[in-house]
């Protein structure tokens, strides 16, 4: 052994260390790469070795490298064995490099479960606090699964090092696997009132990040936060707490005032202690709700403006971070807090915002462009936009610029263009950021631009001649022939000339740039626009023809259709050519006409007959249901997993159910669907992977449902562009200044009289501004559709909204189904009571396997014991022996071990197996809730004879609720008074399709899960069964035809939900 | 020689306006996957080298190298008095230069910014207690001792430990544990020992004025 240390030693001087490494890598600059693909070599050879020291060394040094990038997932096998050496020193440095080279689909992961468990209950708190460190970066769904009762143990611990390290894991083991949650949540809330602080901060913490998911459940802990906030002195902890209550301020209204009189203690605390400016930031945040006196707001508003106006930080120079830019940025981070509760007093420093957008700093630019959102007003807003628009011109970065784009859409978009009167001026400005270069929001201006043609009547006159000159000078958009973001613009521009086309100037010119060769570089989707609306304009063409006596213009026209339409046939892109070829076949029988003189005009334009509505988003609402038009009716087989146990319905058994319906889904009561809505959001909640679904963008825009769709692409001009033709915006804040004056001079006029009319052309949308801006009347009037109806709504549209809700809605329990029932997420589910699933034998196993088959049975005379008897058969050809057997406990369930052995240990099965042979092993298995079904991971570990080499099986073994249910025979009479007593909950399933005599139907019954016929008459029989628990399960089958129904009645719904799915599954697979 | 915090006052009580600092009290959507507070961690020089990286996320090794890499660059670019905050992406950086070392840190947009600072500056300070004024080359050579102490001071993205005195406590007595080991081997090879132990090499470092 000496021997060897001192061989390993004599090695390691020849080694590199990790200091040479570092060193050697700086005096290699040049040819870096090359002298560290040697050093990885020279780390494989150290690897090979078997001095853990050597191991540990080259370890290390990996981990160096693959901080500089290099890729060193091949060693993590080398990782793992050094993380389970014993002395500390090698165990540190693996479990940092497993830490930063691990993530979720490290295989090797699996492998190292016991070592962490092992390390996780070491005597030494370091080897604890070490293994806890690492496990917070690479923890799996897996890990934190096999370990929770562990790290729940550690909670506990008596070193607060450990329990503060515990505590804050414990929030990644949530995270990863939410069923932990409910078991540890009661020793996580006497963590609050742990006597070590930093044990305390740390349950904070891991409180506050879980209500800042799920305010709702936290409510009942205000109290004890309340007092640790009016106690705690320790700052990191109060900044927490204070978090928190904003998070809970929201749900309970009264918490907002009770926390007026601590919180204001503290900012004078902190006004005492001299430093600083921002008390108001969080303040603010909590102010929502109008409750702090409007002096403190006032109060703090002026410091911030101090601070933003002289540029100089008062007494914070001491400060170590406070720069005058820091400064600035939280500066305007508080303004944008304020603004939301007190928009007036910002709207007054409108200056020196504006000021802050020429910062050179682009963070400061952004918040500055933030607060510009909300301070806009009917007066200002064309002011600001110049100012926006010249920012645009001199930005720099394509990021900046974008932000600044969207930014003006934003804020002119705004409550439904609460602030733009004059909507001539916004589709110029519009059509003057078409000129961007290189922006990607193309989409974002085209459906601005259809929006406002759709909605303002009044403007597309302007708009069609705006979008005409556009489409005319397309070449100049699309310049380069690169596919860029701003030829989305063409998409709108072209719909709309097509659509409106009736108030086109020259609507051939416009119909022949429609169709220009060029067209097809464009992306398909606009190409097919281009095709469809050139369609349109035609219609309207032929129409303005018609009277003239000559016809020779019409058909010129439909001559210039079927010469160009051909380029777009060819299309590569499915729809246009398909629009093409349907519109060039119309085009040839329509000049088939022209020359038999029919008059045609009439009938084309028919084609695209019909004003577009915008409609409102909440209209659907509005639109009457027709009779006998059932929406809540299934559509599909509800699915199995119904929530009958709400039911109560008077019959013991309830009578012929025709069909899972309607009244099952109304009589569910509020509070149950609020729960049920509840569990569903926390469960997407704690799914870490959940992405929430947008909220859909209800444009009234129906037409162009692909705009948000659109790629987008990169523009990469190089020449700016200059669209001749297209007005200034510039020249519309003049006019609209004429405007203004006009009509000032013509109100003081009729003031009296005006003041009694009504206001008619807007809506009630505008009464918040104020009194001043009020008097700009609009030169446009947006269609604000609120409540009406629309036109055209389709009633089947309705239906098909609503069942696909349902849909969604049944997946979603289906999944929460899945998801509470076994925690591996699926898979397919064993009828057979209890087989043994066999997992893939991993890779390194190419021995054959031993077949396994096991059987599952409650023992009656204690409750919570279950008797798993195990087939073991050997199906290779070689002897084995010293099998062991052994399974990862679960929270609920637990194998039992004699006495003395620890709670890892596996059972050594009491018998070797020749060839061929198979025998039976019963292991005993405490459980303590059997409502749910459950699916142990086992190992079974044995030695080969021939080879002498250790090898293991994985499986799996499931426990079903019907294992723990026991044949008790019962008569009739006991069983009706059973049924009568009323406190059975009951649940029905249906079976479709099932072809088998009814006798074989209940023998199956009887078989598999483990029933007593009580009484039989025809086709009906009733069925009785006892869990290990006492629970009573009683089963009144029907059958008619190939359809079996089966109503239930238990004292417990979830193990009756359980045997139900189980029965069910029983027969879905015969 | 210089020291990354050297003359620059440690505010050691800081006032309660951390407080009311607290992050956003109206999350966003309160649906919305909250991960953890601290995204990850990145220490890189002046040249764009990276020093130290931490990970509080899960992501592939190719999605780190390329955020990384952007923001590697984007820091870079810069300005010396430009705020110590910027936007990227969905995440907020906050960054503070020491000397030639840039520390930079990503955190969710409800996530409060002067926190962040101050966290950055912790650990400067727990490095700086630990090595005795530390520069570049410390981290460097000793990179996995500067692991080990951010891993007392910050799990999983959270502050752990908010006592210096504690993180450095803990840090130096698991130290001791590890030295154990090479007192039982020192005598066979004194050679190891004064190779292995850390040796800090002081020779060179880079005079940059501490911002």
């Amino acid at each position: 052994m000496a021997l060897k240390i001192v061989k390993g030693s004599i090695d390691r001087m020849f080694d590199k260390n990790l200091q040479d490494l570092v060193r050697g890598i700086r005096n290699h600059k040049e040819d870096e790469a090359k002298y560290i693909s040697t050093c990885i070599d020279e780390i494989k050879q150290e690897l090979k070795q078997d001095n853990i020291a050597v191991k540990a060394n080259a370890v290390c040094k990996l981990t160096y490298l693959q901080m500089l990038g290099y890729d060193v997932s091949w060693a993590a096998f080398n990782i793992v064995e050094v993380m389970s050496s014993s002395k500390f020193t090698y165990k540190r440095i693996g479990y940092l490099a497993a830490s930063q080279c691990f993530h979720e689909n490290t295989d090797v992961i699996m492998l190292t479960t016991n070592q962490i468990r092992k390390d996780l209950s070491s005597p030494n708190q370091y080897d604890t606090g070490v293994a806890l460190t690492g496990l917070s970066c690479f923890v799996t769904p897996d890990l934190a699964r096999d370990l929770a009762n562990d790290i729940m143990t550690l909670m506990s611990h008596t070193k607060p090092y450990i329990r503060k390290k515990a505590v804050l894991i414990m929030y990644k083991v949530f995270l990863k696997y939410p069923e932990s949650l409910r078991p540890a949540f009661p020793r996580l809330k006497e963590k609050l009132e742990d006597p070590d602080p930093g044990v305390q901060s740390a349950a904070v913490n891991v409180i506050c990040e879980l209500a800042r998911r799920n305010p709702k459940n936290y409510l009942s802990l205000a109290p004890l936060f309340f007092k640790l906030m009016t106690s705690s002195t320790n700052n990191w902890v109060l900044i927490k707490i204070i978090k928190l209550f904003g998070a809970l301020t929201p749900l309970e209204p009264r918490l907002g005032k009770k926390l007026i009189e601590p919180l204001t203690n503290l900012i004078h605390r902190s006004f005492s202690s001299r430093v600083l400016i921002f008390i108001c930031f969080g303040f603010f945040k909590l102010a929502h709700k109008k409750s702090f006196s409007d002096v403190i707001v006032s109060l703090c508003y002026i410091t911030v403006l101090i601070s933003l106006s002289s540029g100089m930080p008062n007494h914070s120079a001491s400060s170590v971070f406070l720069r005058i830019s820091v400064v600035k940025y939280l500066g305007l981070l508080a303004m944008s807090k304020i603004l939301k509760t007190h928009p007036k007093s910002v709207q007054s420093h409108k200056d020196l915002i504006l000021q802050c957008l020429d910062d050179k700093d682009e963070s400061i630019r952004l918040r500055a462009l933030d607060l510009l959102y909300g301070m806009v007003s009917k007066k200002n807003l064309m002011e600001i936009v110049k100012k926006l628009m010249i920012h645009v011109d001199k930005a720099e970065g394509t990021t900046y610029r974008d932000e600044l784009l969207t930014k003006i859409i934003d804020i002119c978009s705004q409550s439904n263009y609460q602030y733009i009167t004059n909507f001539e001026w916004y589709i110029s400005i519009l059509v003057e950021l078409t000129r961007l270069e290189g922006t990607r929001h193309g989409h974002l201006i085209a459906s601005q631009m259809l929006d406002v043609a759709i909605r303002v009547k009044a403007i597309r006159v302007f708009a069609v001649a705006q979008m005409a000159t556009l489409l005319d000078n397309a070449h100049l958009l699309t310049g380069n022939m690169q596919r860029n973001g701003i030829c989305e613009v063409l998409y709108a521009a072209a719909w709309i000339c097509g659509e409106f086309s009736e108030h086109l100037e020259n609507p051939v010119q416009t119909l022949e740039a429609m169709l220009r060769p060029k067209v097809a570089t464009l992306p398909g989707h606009i190409q097919a626009v281009y095709v469809q609306n050139a369609a349109k304009l035609f219609a309207t063409i032929l129409k303005n023809q018609e009277g003239n006596t000559d016809s020779t213009a019409a058909q010129e026209t439909s001559q210039m259709m079927i010469d160009r339409l051909p380029l777009f046939v060819q299309s590569a892109n499915l729809e246009v050519q398909e629009r093409a070829s349907c519109i060039l076949q119309l085009v040839k029988y329509i000049q088939k006409l022209q020359q038999k003189d029919v008059e045609v005009a009439e009938e084309v334009s028919a084609l695209f007959a019909g004003e577009l509505n915008p409609v409102a988003p909440k209209a659907q609402k509005k639109v009457p249901v027709p009779e006998g038009l059932d929406l809540d009716a299934w559509i599909n087989e509800p699915p199995s997993e119904s929530e009958s146990e709400d039911e109560q319905p008077k019959a013991i058994f309830t009578k012929e159910e025709p069909k899972h319906s309607r009244p099952r889904h109304t009589e569910v009561d509020e509070k149950e669907l609020a729960r049920r809505r509840e569990a569903r959001k926390q469960e997407q909640a704690n799914n870490p992977f959940y992405i929430k679904a947008s909220p859909s963008s209800q444009k009234v825009y129906q037409e162009a449902p692909g705009v948000e769709h659109i790629p987008v692409v990169q523009i990469d001009l190089s020449v700016p562009l200059k669209v001749p033709g297209l007005p200034m915006s510039d020249q519309y804040v003049k006019l609209e200044e004429e405007r203004r004056q006009k009509e000032r001079a013509e109100k003081k006029k009729k003031e009296k009289k005006k003041r009694k009319e009504k206001r008619s052309g807007r809506g009630k949308k505008h009464d918040s501004g104020p009194e001043s801006e009020e008097d700009i009347t609009p030169a446009h009037v947006v269609d604000i559709v609120t409540e009406e109806m629309p036109e055209k709504s389709s009633k089947h549209k309705k239906k098909k909204q609503k069942k696909e809700k349902e849909e969604k809605e049944k997946k979603k329990k289906k999944k929460h189904h899945h998801h509470h029932h076994h925690s591996d997420g699926g898979g397919e589910e064993s009828v057979q009571n209890g087989t043994v699933e066999e997992e893939e034998p991993l890779t390194f196993l190419v021995f054959p396997l031993p077949r396994k088959v096991c059987d599952i049975q409650g023992n009656l005379q204690d409750g919570s014991q279950v008797v798993v008897s195990v087939i073991f058969e050997n199906k290779s050809d070689s002897f084995l022996k010293s099998m062991e057997f052994n399974v990862l406990d679960s929270l609920n369930s637990k194998l039992q071990r004699p006495e003395g052995s620890g709670p890892h240990d596996g059972l050594t099965v009491p018998f070797q197996l020749p060839p061929g042979v198979s025998n039976e092993a019963r292991f005993v298995f405490t459980v303590q809730s059997i409502v749910m079904p459950q699916k142990l991971k086992g190992t079974l570990t044995f030695i080969v004879k021939d080879s002498s080499t250790h090898e293991k099986l994985d499986f799996k073994l499931h426990f079903t609720c019907t294992s723990y249910l026991i044949t008790t025979p019962c008569y009739s009479d006991a069983f009706a008074k059973l049924l009568e007593s009323g406190d059975l909950k009951s649940s029905s399933v249906r079976l479709e399709g099932v072809n088998m005599p009814f006798h074989h139907l209940l023998a199956r019954i009887c078989f598999h899960h483990h029933f007593s016929v009580v009484e039989r008459i025809d086709s009906c029989a009733s069925m009785y069964s006892r869990s290990i628990q006492g629970h009573h399960v009683c089963l009144l089958v029907k059958t008619s035809g190939q359809t079996v129904s089966i109503d239930a009645k238990c004292d417990e719904p979830t193990l009756l939900g359980n045997v139900l799915d189980e029965i069910k599954q029983t027969f879905s697979q015969c | 020689m210089f020291a990354l915090v050297a003359n620059q006052k440690v505010v050691i009580d800081w006032p309660c306006f951390w407080v009311v600092l607290g992050g956003s009290f109206l999350p966003r959507g309160v649906y919305t996957v909250l991960l953890f507070k601290m995204q990850f961690m990145l220490l890189f020089s002046r040249q764009g080298k990276l020093r130290l990286q931490k990970w509080y996320v899960p992501l592939s090794d190719k999605e780190k190298k390329k955020i990384t890499r952007e923001l590697v660059q984007t820091v870079l670019a810069r300005k010396p008095k430009m705020c110590s905050f910027l936007e990227w992406r969905d995440l907020k950086i906050v960054y503070k230069r020491y000397a030639s070392l840039y520390f930079c840190c990503a955190i969710e947009d409800q996530d409060n910014e002067l926190i962040t600072l101050e966290i950055i500056h912790r650990y400067v300070e727990l490095l700086d207690k630990y090595f005795g004024s530390v520069c570049e080359l410390d981290i460097i050579f000793n990179f996995e001792k500067a692991y080990f102490i951010l891993d007392e001071f910050l799990l999983g993205g959270e502050a752990q430990e908010t006592s210096k005195k504690n993180v450095l406590k803990a840090i130096e007595q698991a130290d001791l544990l590890q030295e154990v080991w090479w007192f039982q081997i020192w005598p066979l090879s004194l050679l190891v020992f004064s190779r292995i132990s850390p040796a800090k090499p002081r020779h060179e470092y880079f005079n940059v004025p501490v911002y």
